[in-house]
C-alpha cells in the first residue's frame, strides 16, 4: 500500500483493524496445519492401493496410471476415495 | 470417579499455573477432595504460587522412583482443607518421568481424591505430555494472541490423536477453552481478538474468561492463588470457571469494557 494510499485510509478510518489481519493469518494458517497433521496419508494406504488394484485386475483391465486411492480429511468424517479411470473398451472376464 | 484434569497451552507464560492454582482451589473450596500436581520437572513453580515452597521436601520424582510414599510427598494447602500438592523435582530433567510411573501415582490417588489437576509444563516435550496423557477433561488456557492461539490448536490436535483416551479409542477428552488476559478496551478498539474470534477459531467450547489484571501480579508475590482475593475481577472470574465447570449455567463476565467513571455517575452500563 502506498503511503498516500495508507493516509487516506487512515484519515477514512478504513485501515483494516490488526485484531481482523490476525484472525484472518490465524484461519489460514491453521486450516493448512490442521491438514497436514497426523494422519493426512496414513501407513495403509500403499499396501491397500496394492490390493483394490488387485482384486480389480483380476476383472477390469486397468493402467497403473488410472488408478488412485487417496484420502480426504474433513470437519467430521474422513473420505476414502478411489478413483479408477476404466479404458474405453471395457474388457470384462464375464 | 475421580477425573483427571490437564491445564495445559502449548506456549509459555499464558497463565497455566495461576490457573492450575485457581481452578483446584475453587474445586476443593466447593467441598471437592482435589489434588493438583506440577509437571514442569526441572522449573517447578506451581509451589510458590501456592505458597508452599518453604514446605516442599518431597517430591513426584520420589514417589515416582518409590523412595517415598505419596502421602509423605503430598502437601496440604493452606487456605484450603480438601487440596493438596504434589511439587515437581527441581533438580532432575523431564526423563525422570515415565507413563508407567505417572499412571500409578493417578491411580493411587484416584482412590481417595474427587478432581486430580494437572499443571502442564509448556512445549510439546515429554513432561507435556505426561500431563495429557492420563486426562478426562482439558482446560486449555489461551491468550488472545496469534502464537498462543496457534499453539493452543495444535495442542487440541495432539490430544485428539495421542492422549490415553484417543489411542484406546475411548470417549474423546472432554476440551474447554479459557481465555486469560482479556482486554475488552482493546478488543473494541480492534487490537485484540475477541473470545467469538478464538472460539471461532479453535471451535471448543468456552468455559471462561479471565480478565488481564494487575491483581494476578499481587497474588503471585504473595504466594496465594488469585481466587482468593478480595474484590477482585480475577477471582471472580475464576470462581466463575470453576462453577461452570461444576455444570452451572453462568453468563459470561468480564467481556466487556468497564463503565467509565462519568457514564457509572450517569446511570449508564
Amino acid at each position: 500500500m502506498s503511503m498516500i494510499a495508507g493516509l487516506i485510509d487512515y484519515l477514512r478510518g478504513t485501515e483494516k483493524k490488526t485484531a481482523v489481519v490476525a484472525k484472518e493469518r490465524l484461519q489460514i494458517i491453521l486450516a493448512h496445519e490442521r491438514a497436514g497433521r497426523g494422519t493426512a496419508t496414513p501407513d495403509y494406504l500403499p499396501a491397500l492401493q496394492e490390493e483394490l488394484m488387485a482384486v480389480i485386475a483380476k476383472y477390469i483391465h486397468v493402467d497403473r496410471d488410472s488408478f488412485k486411492v487417496q484420502l480426504e480429511k474433513h470437519d467430521q468424517y474422513d473420505v476414502l476415495e478411489l478413483n479408477i479411470t476404466l479404458p474405453d473398451k471395457v474388457n470384462s472376464r464375464r | 470417579m475421580a477425573k483427571v484434569i490437564v491445564i495445559t497451552s502449548g506456549k509459555g507464560g499464558v497463565g497455566k499455573t495461576t490457573t492450575s492454582a485457581s481452578f483446584s482451589s475453587g474445586l476443593a473450596l466447593r467441598g471437592n477432595k482435589t489434588v493438583v500436581i506440577d509437571f514442569d520437572v526441572g522449573l517447578r513453580n506451581l509451589d510458590l504460587i501456592m505458597g508452599c515452597e518453604r514446605r516442599v521436601v518431597y517430591d513426584i520424582i520420589n514417589v515416582i522412583n518409590g523412595e517415598v510414599s505419596l502421602k509423605q510427598a503430598l502437601i496440604k494447602d493452606k487456605n484450603c482443607d480438601n487440596l493438596f500438592i504434589l511439587p515437581a523435582s527441581q533438580t532432575r530433567d523431564k526423563d525422570a518421568l515415565n507413563l508407567e510411573g505417572v499412571e500409578r501415582i493417578l491411580e493411587e490417588l484416584k482412590q481417595s481424591f474427587d478432581f486430580i489437576v494437572c499443571d502442564s509444563p509448556a512445549g510439546i516435550e515429554s513432561g507435556a505430555f505426561m500431563a495429557m496423557y492420563f486426562a478426562d477433561e482439558a482446560l486449555v488456557v489461551t491468550n488472545p494472541e496469534v502464537s498462543s492461539v496457534r499453539d493452543s490448536d495444535r495442542i487440541l490436535g495432539i490430544l485428539a490423536a495421542k492422549s490415553k483416551r484417543a489411542v484406546e479409542g475411548l470417549e474423546p477428552v472432554r476440551e474447554h477453552l479459557l481465555v486469560t488476559r482479556y482486554d475488552p478496551k482493546r478488543v473494541n478498539a480492534g487490537e485484540m481478538l475477541s473470545v467469538t474470534d478464538i472460539q471461532e477459531i479453535l471451535r471448543i467450547p468456552l468455559l471462561g474468561v479471565i480478565p488481564e489484571s494487575e491483581s494476578v501480579l499481587k497474588a503471585s508475590n504473595s504466594g496465594t492463588p488469585a481466587i482468593h482475593l478480595d474484590k477482585s475481577d480475577v477471582a471472580d472470574a475464576y470462581r466463575d470457571v470453576v462453577s461452570r465447570f461444576m455444570g452451572e449455567d453462568l453468563p459470561m463476565r468480564f467481556i466487556a469494557e468497564k463503565a467509565g467513571f462519568f457514564k457509572r455517575l450517569l446511570g449508564g452500563n
